[in-house]
């Protein structure tokens, strides 16, 4: 019996979600007594997959080859499964990333299992199996219990520390078999900002609303994204607008979120949007409304208008980021 | 083209959300139900695609408090509905009754909501592909049909992957799939007298369960930092906060 963990690749690299994903299993499995399992696939380098030793995988199982260079839900499932059953794997553990979410279910429907998606605490192990979860878009949390002898979990990134516990670990190949109903879909193109920090897995994130008054204005948002190491966001009103492309949008009904820091410049704090970030750990919000609903649930708040506060706290950034490099 | 819209039935985004005093339950009194609002836009493009002929079903799980929320699809352009007769238990119970549905009544497209917004799940419509052996594209910001294959814009980590597909195939709407649909008073007339039919659900073994609900905990008071003093932020967020 084992616990396996399926770990992402971005380009052939391992994106900090994904050594908290080990963190995590790593933990489920010492809990439960089980090794852990790692299962990479992809064009991953083994200097790359050594890493997952770091975090605690004794056995990291490597599956590639020229259908599988870019991720393909179908096929990806397939091997997860048939590297589950392969291991007698109890629990299998992956991001509830883009690629997860989408896996995920499919992995859990093979392997009759029980599923929960959005994790974002430990599960408590003792007799019974129940995990936490974030439920009514981030208005409330849910404690759910798996009952099947299986089970899948995903976890949502950056809802665990990630946590070094270094073993000596052992790379293998894993031969996969694919049908011809895993490989219907063809990726015929993938366009990525390189350049940009990835929202839902970004630990700090500046985000606007129409405080801003127009698309023209957002110069200075992304220059203090830029000097933060930030991701950028929107609210709703701003992407509906065409403002802000709709992968930026952060509440109920666009991304949700659970940044180290989230501060958002001219939104007023609608429900909807506190719906999608209120996870966050530190809220910071800038308004010239003292009156904004936001300020109730912001842990520091500026009163003032964003043209004079927002090129103060680039100014501040920079000096902030030179001293503590210096 | 026959698609099928999968619709849940949710508290208004605006909804404040409050459970019974042992927190096993959700009290439903006083909020209002909306039609998920990803679902609303796989519903708009289901309209927009058999614009030209066709047919677009919708289908629910839900017992007979969700109709009115049915009754608004069919306002919307849906031709028909159809509602399973049971309380979503989780997205496996809710994912098996619809893939039995199809599995009696084939579709050519499948489009769900990304995700629906009361369990925050995505799960279903990857269950439904899954269960029927077809691709399902979950964050589809575009989809465009020629003959009998799609061609979709995903969302991915940083950034985003055109794809194509065969027909059948399940794909999940994300903002931008299509404008939202207002329905006019031709459409809330008519939804009354359009077909709705309720169907028995399926006996599914349930591999999880809500043991019980909690909400975040406030936070604490806000401190407020003067305008001229932004500066300082980055120093308090360091040194009280640790986040930077």
């Amino acid at each position: 019996m084992s616990v396996l963990v399926y770990i992402e690749n971005v380009q052939g690299k391992f994106k900090k979600s994904t050594f908290e994903v080990i963190s995590f299993a790593a933990a489920i499995a010492q809990k439960q007594n089980l090794p852990l399992v790692a299962l990479s696939i992809g064009d991953v380098s083994d200097d790359e997959l050594s890493k997952a030793g770091k975090y605690g995988a004794a056995k990291v199982l490597k599956a590639g080859g020229d259908q599988l260079k870019t991720m393909n839900v179908q096929p990806y499932a397939t091997i997860i499964a048939q590297a589950a059953k392969a291991e007698n794997a109890k629990i299998v553990v992956m991001s509830a990333s883009f690629s997860g979410k989408g896996i995920a279910p499919r992995v859990a429907i093979k392997l009759d299992a029980g599923l929960a998606d959005n994790v974002i605490d430990l599960p408590s192990m003792d007799g019974k199996f129940t995990v936490k979860k974030g439920a009514f878009s981030g208005k409330a949390f849910a404690f759910v219990d798996i009952t099947s002898d299986v089970k899948v979990i995903s976890m949502i990134p950056n809802s665990y520390k990630v946590a070094e516990s270094p073993v000596s670990s052992a790379i293998t190949t894993f031969d996969v078999q694919l049908g011809a109903k895993d490989l219907v879909v063809t990726i015929k193109e993938t366009i990525r900002s390189t350049d940009k920090v990835s929202l839902p897995d970004a630990e700090l994130v500046v985000s606007a609303g129409r405080g801003m008054k127009g698309p023209e204005n957002w110069g200075m948002i992304e220059e203090l994204a830029n000097v933060l190491g930030a991701a950028t966001a929107c609210s709703k009103p701003v992407s509906d607008a065409g403002w802000r492309p709709h992968s930026e949008h952060v509440g109920q009904t666009g991304i949700a979120i659970s940044p180290n820091l989230y501060i958002a410049i001219g939104i007023s704090g609608a429900i909807q949007h506190l719906a999608g970030v209120s996870s966050s750990k530190v809220i910071v919000v800038v308004n010239k409304d003292p009156e904004a609903p936001f300020f109730k649930a912001a842990d520091y708040g500026i009163v003032g208008d964003a043209f004079e506060v927002v090129p103060r706290l680039i100014e501040a950034a920079k000096s902030f980021k030179s001293s503590q490099n210096g | 083209m026959k698609i099928l819209v999968c619709i849940a039935n949710v508290p208004d985004t605006t909804a404040k959300i409050n459970f019974s005093p042992d927190n096993k339950e959700f009290v439903t009194a006083g909020v209002t139900f909306i039609l998920n609002p990803y679902d609303e836009i796989a519903l708009s493009k289901a309209v927009d695609l058999t614009a030209g002929g066709g047919s677009v079903t919708v289908i629910n799980v839900g017992d007979a408090s969700t109709e009115p929320t049915i009754r608004k699809a069919l306002a919307i352009g849906a031709t028909d509905a159809v509602r399973v007769n049971a309380k979503p238990r989780d997205g496996y119970f809710v994912a098996r009754q619809i893939a039995d549905y199809v599995k009696k009544n084939p579709f050519d497209l499948i489009l769900c909501g990304r995700e629906s917004s009361d369990s925050n799940g995505s799960s279903v419509p990857v269950m439904i592909a899954e269960l029927l052996d077809i691709p399902c594209v979950l964050f589809a910001k575009s989809l465009s049909i020629e003959g009998t294959t799609a061609t979709l814009e995903q969302e991915i980590e940083g950034g985003k992957e055109i794809l194509s597909a065969p027909l059948p195939l399940v794909a999940g709407a994300s903002e931008g799939m299509a404008d939202w649909k207002i329905p006019n008073m031709r459409g809330i007339m008519s939804a009354r007298t359009k077909p709705l039919q309720v169907i028995e659900p399926l006996d599914v073994p349930l591999h999880t369960s809500v043991q019980s609900y909690d909400k975040p905990v406030p936070r604490s008071s806000v401190k407020l930092i003067a305008a001229e003093d932004a500066a300082k932020l980055f120093e308090m967020l360091r040194e009280e906060k640790k986040v930077i």
